[in-house]
C-alpha cells in the first residue's frame, strides 16, 4: 500500500482543514483568505487530476476503482472512500468549476459578507466527499454538509430576495433531507448493510417481502436526490434559487444538481443494474420520463424568462432533464456521451452564471424594468454596483459578446464546440448501441428523446438570440460595464476548457465510454470494495 | 408496543406535513421539526423493537444478535438529530431574517 493510496482522502481533508483555519483569521484580510482558499482548491484540482490518470492507467486493464478503509475496518462494516472513474471526473469537474468561481469571487463578491471562503471550502469538502463515499449514510452526512454550506453561500450577500429564494430552498432542502433518511433507513431495514457494494451484493439475493420495503426505500431515496436535480414536478424551487443567488455562488450551484444524478447514476448502474435479480432496471421508466418531461419543462422555460438569470436557471434544468432521461434509458452508449455532456454543459453554465452579471452591468436597471416583467429584479443590490472602480477593458463589450455567443453556441449544442459534441455522442449510441446491447429496435421514448434533445437546443438558441440582440445590439447607448481582468478570466477560461474538450473530444469520449462500461458492469466494483485489503499487519500486507 | 411506535410515527409526519404546507413561517418550522422527530423514531424503527435488550456489550460476555439489539440505527439516529437540530436552528436564523426584511411571517414575503 503505497503512499499515493491515501492521497484519496485528501480532497475531503484539505478543505475542510483550509475551511477551518480560514475563520478565524479577520475578515479585513479577505484577499488573504481567497488566496488560501484558492491554493487549497487548487491543490485539490492537481490531485483529482492525478487521481483520474491513475484510474485511467489501471482502468484499461479491468482493475479500476480503488477503495480506501477509513479507520482501516474491512469493508462491509466501516465505511469506505471508493474512487472510480466516475468520482475522479466529478471531483476534476468540481474542482475546475471552483477554482473560476473564486477568481471571479475575489473581485468583490466575496465583500458581500463574511466568511465567503470558508463557507465555499466546506462545499467542496461535502461535494467531494458525495462523489468519493462508498456507503450511504455517509453519503447522507457529505450530502447534509454541502448543502449546509450552500445554505450559507445562498444567503451570502442577504437582501430580501435571497432570504426569500434562502428560506424556500431550505425548506424544499430539509424537507428532501427527511425523504433520505427515511429512505436509507428502509434500506437498512430490508437488507441489514448500508455499504453501496455490499447492498448491490445482497439485493439479488432478499425474499419477496424484504423486497417490497427494500424498493420502497429506494425510491424514496430517489425522491431526494431527484428534488436536488430538479425533476420536473420536484424542480420549481430551482431557478428562482439559482437566479436570486450572487452571480459566483450560482455558478457553482451548476455543480449541484449534478450531484443529484451523480448518485442517481452510480446507484442506478450498481443496485438495479445486470446483477439485481428482480429489481433488474428498477426506477428506470420514472427516471426516463421524468427527465424528458423535465426537457420539456426547461425548455419553455427557457422560452419564456426574460431576466438571464432565470434563463439559466432553466438551462441547468434542461441540463440536468437531459441526463436523467439519459440514465432511465438505462443504454451504455447513451451514458458515455451523456457524461461528456455532463461536463460540457456544467462548464457552459457556470461560465454563462458568472458572464451574465458581467453583461448585466451595461444595462441600466430601468430599462429593464420597463422592458420585462422582472419582479425578481428590483431587490438586487444596486449600490454595490455602483462604486466599484476597475479599469475600463477597451472592447469591454467586444469581449463579453464573444464570450456570449460562444456560450450560446454551447448551450444549443451547434458545431463545432462540445455542445454538439456531447448530443452527437448521445444521439449516437442511442442508435448504434455496438456493444452495449442488441438490436432492438429504436423505441417511442427514444424518439421522444431525441425530438425533446433538439428541440431544447433550438429553444436554448431562440432564447440566447433575443437576450443577445437586446444586449449587445440595441443597447448602444447603454453603458460599457466596468469589467475587472480577474472577472472576465475565469469566463475565458471555462470556455476555453470547453473548447478544448472539444478538439481533444477523442481521448474524452475514450474516458467516458471507458466510465460508462465499467458502471455499466459493477462486479470490478463490488468486487474491488468486498476484498479491499487492511493496511498493517493485521491485513496482512 | 409495534402499535405505539407507529402510530406516534404516523401522527407526527401527519401533523409534520400538514404545517409544512402551511403559509406562516412558524408553521413551517414546527412542522420540519416535528417530521424530523418522525424520522428520528422511524430509523430506530428500522433496527427492529426489541425491550430489555442491551445495545452493545453486556458484561461478561460478548453475546449476539439473538441477544441484542441493533446498535447501526443508534448510531445513525444521534447523526440524524444532531444535523436535524443544526438545520432547524439555522432555518429558524433564516426565518428570523425574513422577518426583519420583509416585516411579514408569510413564507413569500408578502401577504
Amino acid at each position: 500500500m503505497n503512499w499515493l493510496h491515501h492521497l484519496i482522502i485528501l480532497p475531503i481533508l484539505l478543505p475542510i482543514i483550509t475551511a477551518a483555519s480560514l475563520i478565524p483569521l479577520d475578515e479585513r484580510n479577505r484577499t488573504l483568505k481567497g488566496v488560501i482558499g484558492f491554493a487549497s482548491t487548487l491543490i485539490v484540482f492537481l490531485l483529482s487530476v492525478l487521481l483520474m490518470r491513475t484510474v485511467a492507467a489501471s482502468g484499461d486493464s479491468g482493475s479500476g476503482a480503488s477503495v480506501y478503509l477509513l479507520g482501516n475496518w474491512p469493508a462491509p462494516f466501516g465505511i469506505v472512500l471508493v474512487l472510480d472513474r466516475l468520482s475522479a471526473l466529478m471531483l476534476g469537474l468540481t474542482a475546475v468549476l471552483a477554482l473560476a468561481t473564486q477568481v471571479f469571487s475575489m473581485a468583490k463578491w466575496h465583500r458581500a459578507g463574511h466568511h465567503f471562503h470558508s463557507l465555499f471550502q466546506l462545499m467542496l469538502a461535502g461535494l467531494n466527499g458525495a462523489f468519493l463515499t462508498g456507503d450511504l449514510f455517509n453519503l447522507f452526512v457529505f450530502f447534509e454538509m454541502m448543502l449546509a454550506a450552500s445554505y450559507g453561500l445562498l444567503l451570502h450577500g442577504s437582501g430580501p430576495l435571497r432570504v426569500k429564494a434562502g428560506l424556500h430552498y431550505i425548506a424544499v432542502n430539509l424537507a428532501a433531507s427527511s425523504l433520505f433518511l427515511i429512505g436509507v433507513s428502509l434500506i437498512y431495514g430490508a437488507t441489514g448493510t448500508l455499504n453501496m457494494a455490499d447492498l448491490a451484493l445482497k439485493i439479488s439475493t432478499i425474499g419477496p417481502e424484504s423486497r417490497m420495503l427494500m424498493e420502497a426505500g429506494a425510491a424514496i431515496l430517489g425522491i431526494a436526490f431527484l428534488v436536488k436535480a430538479g425533476m420536473w414536478p420536484l424542480g420549481f424551487w430551482l431557478p428562482a434559487t439559482y437566479s436570486a443567488a450572487t452571480p459566483p455562488v450560482a455558478a457553482i450551484f451548476a455543480i449541484l444538481t449534478k450531484v443529484g444524478v451523480y448518485i442517481l447514476l452510480r446507484l442506478s448502474m450498481l443496485l438495479f443494474g445486470s446483477d439485481a435479480g428482480a429489481s433488474l432496471g428498477f426506477g428506470q421508466p420514472i427516471l426516463l420520463y421524468g427527465g424528458l418531461l423535465t426537457i420539456g419543462f426547461g425548455a419553455i422555460g427557457v422560452l419564456a424568462s426574460q431576466a438571464m438569470g432565470r434563463l439559466a436557471g432553466y438551462c441547468v434544468l434542461v441540463s440536468s432533464g437531459t441526463l436523467m432521461a439519459a440514465i432511465g434509458l438505462g443504454n451504455g452508449a447513451v451514458i458515455g456521451g451523456a457524461l461528456f455532456y455532463l461536463v460540457s454543459s456544467t462548464l457552459t453554465i457556470c461560465a454563462f452564471f458568472l458572464l451574465i452579471e458581467l453583461v448585466e452591468r451595461a444595462r441600466d436597471a430601468g430599462a429593464d424594468v420597463l422592458a420585462v416583467t422582472m419582479e425578481a429584479y428590483g431587490d438586487v443590490d444596486e449600490n454595490e454596483e455602483e462604486k466599484e472602480g476597475g479599469v475600463a477593458v477597451p472592447g469591454t463589450m467586444a469581449v463579453l459578446g464573444l464570450c456570449f455567443c460562444i456560450c450560446a453556441i454551447l448551450l444549443s449544442g451547434l458545431p463545432p464546440l462540445s455542445g454538439f459534441l456531447a448530443k452527437f455522442a448521445m444521439l449516437h449510441g442511442l442508435f448504434n448501441p455496438g456493444s452495449f446491447g442488441g438490436d432492438a429496435p429504436v423505441s417511442g421514448a427514444e424518439w421522444t428523446y431525441t425530438a425533446l434533445l433538439i428541440l431544447s437546443g433550438l429553444s436554448a438558441m431562440i432564447a440566447m438570440n433575443r437576450v443577445g440582440i437586446r444586449t449587445f445590439w440595441t443597447s448602444i447607448e447603454g453603458t460599457i460595464p466596468r469589467v475587472f481582468l480577474i472577472e472576465i478570466t475565469p469566463v475565458l477560461l471555462l470556455l476555453v476548457a470547453c473548447i478544448f474538450l472539444s478538439l481533444q473530444a477523442g481521448p474524452a469520449m475514450r474516458y467516458m465510454d471507458a466510465t460508462a462500461k465499467s458502471l455499466g458492469e459493477p462486479q470490478n466494483y463490488i468486487g474491488r470494495v468486498m476484498s479491499a485489503p487492511r493496511a498493517g499487519p493485521a491485513g496482512g500486507e | 408496543m409495534e402499535l405505539v411506535l407507529s402510530a406516534g410515527i404516523g401522527v407526527l409526519t401527519a401533523s409534520g406535513a400538514w404545517l409544512l404546507f402551511r403559509p406562516r413561517t412558524y408553521q413551517v418550522i414546527i412542522g420540519l421539526s416535528l417530521l424530523s422527530y418522525a424520522v428520528n423514531l422511524f430509523i430506530f424503527g428500522m433496527g427492529r423493537l426489541r425491550v430489555n435488550a442491551p445495545p452493545v456489550l453486556e458484561p461478561g460476555g460478548t453475546g449476539g444478535l439473538l441477544t441484542h439489539t441493533d446498535p447501526i440505527p443508534q448510531a445513525l439516529v444521534l447523526t440524524a438529530i444532531v444535523i436535524g437540530f443544526a438545520m432547524t436552528a439555522l432555518f429558524l436564523v433564516v426565518l428570523l431574517a425574513s422577518r426583519g426584511l420583509t416585516g411579514t411571517d408569510h413564507v413569500d414575503g408578502r401577504e
